[in-house]
């Protein structure tokens, strides 16, 4: 076999990933003067965030004079069952306003109020209306404009480019091994700031409204790179996904369907949701047909409507309806909007939406209402980062979006990823270029030992011969697992078959072999990705089956109580070698919750 | 309910190839990229294709079915002829990778020309009052979601390779019409689109607005005003005057 060779590329910051939050981190990067580069596995522009529909939450206050950052704060944290890092959540709550102000600043075109301000829109768990949007598709209006951004900075891009390995010189980032997926050929950064934006994992489970890039390659990256993982059991399940025909099974079907209006019906034809509201928020939760529909056009005066409470209750309450045998005919709820509101207005409010019903599943949402279910949507749980620079443990290696972890506690708000994305990319970004002018001549070296080890690991799947493990089945086998055993309602017995499967799996997964040579063989980059998803769902098992108790996201049917004592922990992973010296292990630990100080805290007290 | 569908897709690279037969089973409700990927999972893992969401709103899975380019995520087995076997090739304008994948990247090379949007001396800084009625023409042309099925379809450089140096393509045209249009955009590319950008080989045939999955009146909304608006701007003598005063034309920067 002759010798591999490298495209060799020296930067100051490396971003990997280029949605909102890669992109947001390059530019700020590049405006500080950072040699910078994007990386994306596909094309510039179709990252994950383009399908992001409903909007951008930031206290604005374009429509409501009463909102503020501490509302939001306020919002953000009851969301998160209080498990949010208090520090996060403050400065999301702070400076999204002004991100969003940026993204005009660079030519997005938001919807507007009649004053000719940027509109906002309701979603659940906001007091006031928030979200920054253009109609049904604000996701790609934000990546659009960030692309655009970044292009006009003349920011290098690296499309379909797959990064397979962090470098590290010691404890610290050295750089980046990936290949190009047109002709399978290495590329290697020397970089001492790397930023993970590689976004969520939801491709581990069937029913999903993430495109195969969500495979958690950044989470897998961070653990082998010696980074902690938090929380990972925080895994969130959106209420609407479509649920006929099984082809687009778990396709999003954005919540403005509810902010603007919708209502979820049983087969019975019942507001279910007016049975299923909470203790814990009771008090800001309207409680009868009337007041609900009163809150749309008088928010001081009436409480918010059950179908807009938070992601995790409302999509437990679906389970709940379908498990009673109040299902629609294949296996969802209804989401009605057509008896509620014009045809104009669905269609001038929600385009995708009503396109995306049309085109797949021959239903007119101004005329019938759709059937929906339960979709895997979002990881809360991520790489631990410090709050204000958003770095690792490991020295130069920066985590932003999705795939950075504390942020949204124990449920994540509709609106606050895309939020999210912007605020702690542009810290990442930042912080990654200033510790690199800290670093001086000093910079960290890649080890020629590293590397070839690297490369071997990846060409693996190449060189075994025989087609012994077929990576598609295996794929179809953990997203089985994942969706039957780690699913909205847990239990300790499964999620031991979980953890049991996933490592029969991981052994069969060695044994992976693909057709084909180098050049654009999908079979070879599944085999890759297929790794990162077995660890990253191996993390998810493993810190769903240490949190015995039922908060957020996280459902457990042996532990059905919120228990004061979990509230005060996070669940933190990491990758540790064994002490006889083999492969090393996914180890956890309990870790204390950072308390946020006194003036913080009474704003999560009481009501309004 | 399934049923065997039988798929003829192109496999090959620069150096040629040929149609490839594959029955699978198929499901009502489904989609060409289904099928598509039932294939490359149980009989051709290395067969290329590009995909992303399967939802209609990243642009990736563009490919001509039947001999029509489209999108295949959202191209129902229902809407094709029953019965027949279906027909997949990569886009015919770009220059082959791998099977179903082309080299898209004239599209990335056009998109850096483009002179970015900047605010007007009125409103210099965010934020800024702009009206409903005055962001939407541009709204509908941020709809795109860069498929390349018009930069594919466009008789101007499909076929014609040699007019790609000198021409944009209805895509890069709706971009410059909606910043054009953008109510506090300063900046005017008028003579860059003609001159630089090629806007005058196009004969609205249509081809474009046709096959654009989001729908987008781009002949008309697009490329017909702003062809218009390049003649004002380079025939009358009111324009002229103005612009030779205040010049800030992008080609001139």
């Amino acid at each position: 076999m002759p010798e591999e060779t490298y495209e060799h590329h020296p930067y100051d910051v490396v971003v990997i990933g280029a949605g909102g939050a890669g992109l947001r981190a390059a530019v700020e990067a590049s405006d500080a003067g950072a040699k910078t580069a994007i990386i994306c596995r596909s094309l510039l522009g179709k990252a994950h965030t383009v399908m992001a529909e409903g909007g951008i939450a930031a206290a604005l206050g374009n429509l409501w004079p009463e909102d503020n950052w501490k509302v939001h704060f306020r919002d953000t944290m009851r969301g998160g069952k209080l498990l949010n890092n208090w520090r996060m959540a403050e400065l999301h709550a702070k400076e999204s306003p002004d991100r969003v102000l940026e993204l005009e600043q660079w030519g997005a075109l938001f919807d507007r109020t009649p004053a000719g301000k940027i509109s906002q829109r309701d979603f659940g768990g906001h007091r006031y209306a928030r979200l920054a949007h253009v109609g049904d598709r604000t996701g790609l209006e934000m990546i659009r404009t960030l692309q655009q951004r970044a292009v006009a900075l003349g920011i290098d891009v690296f499309m379909e480019l797959t990064v397979t390995d962090l470098l590290k010189d010691g404890e610290r980032i050295a750089g980046v091994l990936a290949y190009w997926r047109e002709s399978g050929k290495f590329v290697v950064f020397e970089s001492p700031a790397v930023v993970l934006a590689t976004g969520g994992i939801g491709k581990s489970w069937k029913v999903t409204s993430n495109s195969w890039e969500c495979t958690g390659d950044g989470h897998a990256l961070a653990l082998r790179a010696g980074a902690a993982l938090l929380n990972m059991e925080f895994v969130q399940f959106h209420p609407t996904g479509m649920v006929w025909p099984l082809s687009v099974r778990g396709l999003l079907v954005t919540e403005s369907v509810r902010g603007d209006g919708g209502v979820l019906r049983n087969s019975e034809g019942k507001r279910f949701m007016f049975d299923y509201i909470p203790e814990f928020f009771k008090a800001e939760t309207a409680d009868s047909v009337e007041e609900a529909d009163r809150w749309y056009d008088d928010k001081s005066n009436n409480r918010r409507p059950p179908e807009l409470l938070p992601r995790d209750e409302v999509a437990r309450s679906i389970n709940s309806e379908i498990k009673a045998g109040r299902g629609s005919p294949h296996g969802g709820v209804f989401l009605d909007i057509a008896s509620r509101r014009s045809p104009e207005f669905i269609k001038r409010r929600l385009p995708s939406m009503y396109h995306q019903f049309k085109e797949l599943a021959d239903v007119d949402i101004t005329k019938e209402p759709m059937e929906i279910g339960p979709t895997c949507h979002y990881v809360m749980g991520g790489v631990e980062v410090d709050a204000d620079t958003q770095v690792s443990r490991v020295p130069g290696l920066y985590a932003a979006g999705e795939v950075a972890g504390g942020m949204h506690g124990a449920n994540r708000l509709g609106g606050n990823s895309l939020s999210d994305l912007l605020v702690f990319g542009r810290r990442a970004g930042e912080f990654a270029a200033s510790y690199v002018k800290s670093l001086g001549a000093g910079r960290p070296k890649i080890s020629e030992a590293d590397l070839k080890r690297a490369v071997g690991e990846a060409l693996a799947p190449l060189q075994s011969g025989k087609a012994e493990e077929n990576p598609y089945a295996l794929h179809q086998e953990l997203q089985e697992t994942m969706q039957d055993l780690v699913g909205i309602i847990r239990v300790e017995a499964e999620i031991q078959e979980a953890i049991g499967r996933i490592a029969a799996l991981q052994a069969r997964a060695t044994r992976v072999s693909v057709d084909g040579g180098r050049r654009y063989n999908p079979g070879w980059h599944l085999s890759l990705d297929l790794r990162n998803m077995l660890l990253v769902s191996q993390a998810v098992a493993i810190a769903a089956l240490e949190r015995q108790e039922s908060r957020g996201a996280h459902t457990r049917d042996d532990f059905p109580m919120t228990d004061p004592y979990w509230g005060t922990q996070n669940i933190v992973l990491e990758l540790k070698a064994a002490p006889d010296g083999g492969a090393p292990t996914l180890t956890k630990r309990r870790q204390e919750l950072p308390k946020a100080p006194p003036e913080l805290a009474e704003l999560l007290e009481g009501e309004h | 309910m399934s049923y065997d569908l039988t798929l003829n897709i192109w496999r090959g690279d620069a150096n040629g190839g040929d149609f490839a037969e594959y029955v699978v089973p198929a499901e009502e409700g489904q989609v060409v990229l289904d099928a598509v990927h039932r294939a490359q999972a149980t009989m051709a893992n290395d067969l290329a294709v590009r995909w992303n969401c399967k939802a209609g709103k990243c642009g990736s899975c563009s490919a001509e079915i039947n001999g029509r380019p489209r999108l295949m995520c959202m191209t129902r087995l229902s809407s094709l002829p029953q019965g027949e076997p279906v027909t997949i090739t990569p886009l015919r304008t770009f220059p082959i990778i791998r099977d179903l994948v082309t080299d898209v990247s004239f599209n990335y090379e056009r998109a850096k020309q483009v002179p970015a949007f900047t605010p007007t001396a009125e409103q210099p800084q965010a934020p800024f009052t702009m009206h409903q009625v005055d962001v939407q023409r541009s709204q509908e042309f941020r709809k795109c979601i860069e498929c390349w099925l018009c930069q594919n379809v466009c008789h101007v450089i499909r076929d014609h390779e040699e007019n790609k140096e000198h021409y944009a393509g209805p895509r890069f045209f709706i971009r410059y019409a909606e910043l054009d249009m953008h109510p506090n955009d300063a900046l005017d590319r008028k003579e860059f689109v003609q001159d630089v950008q090629g806007l005058g080989y196009c004969n609205i045939t249509k081809c474009c607005t046709e096959v654009c999955p989001e729908s987008i009146k781009i002949t008309d909304n697009a490329i017909i005003a702003l062809k218009e608006r390049v003649v004002d701007a380079k025939y009358d003598p009111v324009v002229r005057f103005f612009r030779r005063r205040r010049p800030r034309s992008a080609s001139s920067e």
